[in-house]
């Protein structure tokens, strides 16, 4: 198969490219950054999605399928710049799969759209809405570029979208949002508070993804690997010092003191869980992690 | 050797429970097996030697399987949903882990809804409910909620409104409901006053006032009578009156229990006959 990866620069998008191209798939990627060392089989272009070369890329090379992980969040991008790339480039992508006969287009998405609240079930099936926009408005975005692709099951029809909503990753490449809030030796929590945390080994999300290539499931599906685990295990498995502060102090002591910066809102990610259910994908595509919650917290610690 | 709160009989009990505990001892709802030894441990104490909690007919808790106990409210604190617990771990054969379904204001509170969380007392919703009960777990529910713990001394043992959500929930997993009636706690916490303004800073639905002023349990004995498990057919989208109807039956048949229990105690209370 022909694959189109947007924001293919990406850490883990990499390593889905390099697997894909492993299989035998004929790869291209694009992204804004560059990708200097880049294997040989992997064709890449250097172009904003919401540009004319990567339309152009759809009409010359006609890919197979696109997997669009072409989407930032409020740690590397401002707002305006967010709003662009994530709807402005999600549709236009999408525009595209449907102008020029893709088959199948994938959203890779995150489970935080579901938004944490203290009333919510604590696993989330599809079905939940996502609160996100509400609960962490930096997010909103996302749930907006999330829910356009759910759209896009009844307005292209012909086209198969996938919507991808995936856990934290976690593993040696050390990238990713749940690896920026390990990043230091302690990490903050809110006193009194210890939510279960879901991820899955960033090698189980690159099988993940490549499983929905494979076996082309329609619709929306959450993506988890191994059950979620407290902050504070979390916190100690991966050799980190806790550092639990009262809610007040919280926000006022993020981004000094070597504790990593979090936007506003992000104290909801560490008062209440976000866990999912994602046994429908596993049904859709036989998909299985290899990675057990504590193998993946260790991958992370001795990278 | 480390110095150990934790009791030796509830930490075998609670290595004998058939729940999947991962490498780290937590299972994917995040319980807890050390942090449910210790809270069990000091259940313990309450359980055995502060209310001396006697079981009647323990044995209708299925031994494996999905289940919902559904009891009467007594007391003015939720001490009552506490020694059940501990009675399923304590006295049950074999030992049961039962999943509370707590009032939503609690998830808010620092400390506490951490604690509740690694024992297994989940947010009172129905998503959390069927997904339980589909994973083969017991569901502890108090149909009367706040309303019931919220009784004063002196409508002691009259059940209020039962809630229908928990006879939907059963029809719709297919669960067997046990009921039971639980006897003691409205002369243990007796509630003569309300504190609204109290309550109201606090988030919670109200602040139970004792005749001693503070809201802490007095030593009585409590006694937990248990009865045959009650099956109803249906799919849960039933109309009000039948379900009603069934949430009837149940009433009734713990209300027979509670004058069970109190008739042992010697106690008899008027009440309106329908």
């Amino acid at each position: 198969m022909r694959i189109l990866i947007t924001g293919v620069s990406g850490a883990l998008a990499r390593m889905v490219a390099e697997r894909l191209a492993q299989r035998g798939h004929q790869v291209i990627g694009v992204d804004r950054r560059p990708w200097p060392d880049a294997p040989k089989g992997i064709e890449i272009h250097r172009s904003d999605v919401r540009k004319r070369p990567v339309e152009d890329l759809f009409r010359t090379r006609r890919p197979d399928a696109l997997v669009h992980m072409a989407t930032v969040t409020h740690l590397s991008a401002s707002r305006e710049e967010r709003y662009r790339i994530n709807m402005n480039g999600t549709r236009a992508v999408w525009d595209s799969c449907h102008a020029y006969g893709v088959g199948h287009a994938i959203f890779v998405g995150r489970h935080t759209i579901y938004g944490a609240a203290a009333d919510t079930p604590l696993y989330r099936t599809e079905a939940e809405p996502p609160l996100a926009s509400s609960t962490f408005p930096d997010l909103a975005d996302l749930v907006a570029a999330d829910l356009f692709c759910g759209a896009a099951l009844w307005r292209w029809p012909e086209l198969t979208t996938t919507v991808l909503r995936m856990v934290y990753t976690l593993g040696p490449s050390r990238r990713g949002t749940l690896a920026a809030f390990l990043a230091g030796p302690r990490v903050p929590s809110i006193l009194g508070f210890d939510p279960l945390f879901h991820f899955m080994h960033e090698l189980d999300a690159v099988e993940a993804i490549c499983a929905a290539i494979e076996k082309r499931p329609r619709g929306v599906f959450n993506v988890a690997g191994p059950p979620p685990v407290p902050l504070s295990l979390l916190t100690s498995r991966t050799g980190r010092k806790a550092l639990p502060l009262p809610e007040p102090l919280f926000s006022l002591m993020l981004g000094r003191f070597g504790l990593p910066k979090l936007a506003e809102g992000a104290a909801q990610h560490v008062k209440y869980p976000i866990v999912l259910d994602g046994r429908e994908f596993k049904r859709a595509t036989g998909f299985e992690e290899a990675y057990d919650e504590v193998a993946v917290m260790e991958s992370f610690r001795w990278a | 050797m480390r110095w150990s709160v934790v009791d030796p009989e509830v930490a075998d009990r609670i290595d004998r429970l058939e729940l999947d505990f991962g490498r780290d001892g937590f299972d994917r709802y995040g319980v807890s097996k050390e942090e449910l030894k210790l809270f069990m441990s000091l259940l313990k104490v309450f359980y055995r030697r502060y209310f001396h909690v006697r079981t009647v007919r323990i044995e209708q808790v299925p031994d494996r399987g999905r289940a919902l106990l559904i009891g009467n409210h007594s007391g003015g604190l939720p001490v009552d949903a506490g020694m059940l617990l501990a009675s399923l771990v304590l006295d049950h054969e074999p030992p049961r882990l039962a999943h509370g379904m707590v009032e939503k204001f609690v998830q808010a509170w620092p400390v506490v809804n951490t604690l509740f969380q690694r024992c297994g007392q989940f947010a009172g919703l129905p998503e959390n409910a069927v997904r339980l009960l589909e994973d083969e777990r017991i569901l502890m529910v108090f149909p009367e909620g706040a309303r019931g713990t919220g009784k004063l001394y002196r409508d002691r043992y009259r059940l209020v409104r039962f809630g229908t959500g928990f006879m939907r929930l059963a029809l719709q997993t297919k669960s067997p409901i046990v009921p039971f009636a639980f006897v003691g706690g409205e002369e243990a916490i007796p509630v003569i006053y309300h504190a609204p303004l109290l309550a109201k800073l606090l988030g919670a639905p109200y602040v139970p006032i004792t005749p001693y002023l503070l809201p802490l349990p007095r030593p009585v004995n409590c006694e937990i009578y248990f009865g045959t498990p009650l099956r109803f057919e249906g799919t849960g989208t039933e109309s009000d009156e039948v379900i009603q109807g069934y949430v009837d039956q149940v009433s009734t048949r713990i209300t027979e229990l509670i004058d069970e229990g109190l008739a042992e105690r010697g106690v008899s209370l008027e009440r309106p006959r329908a």
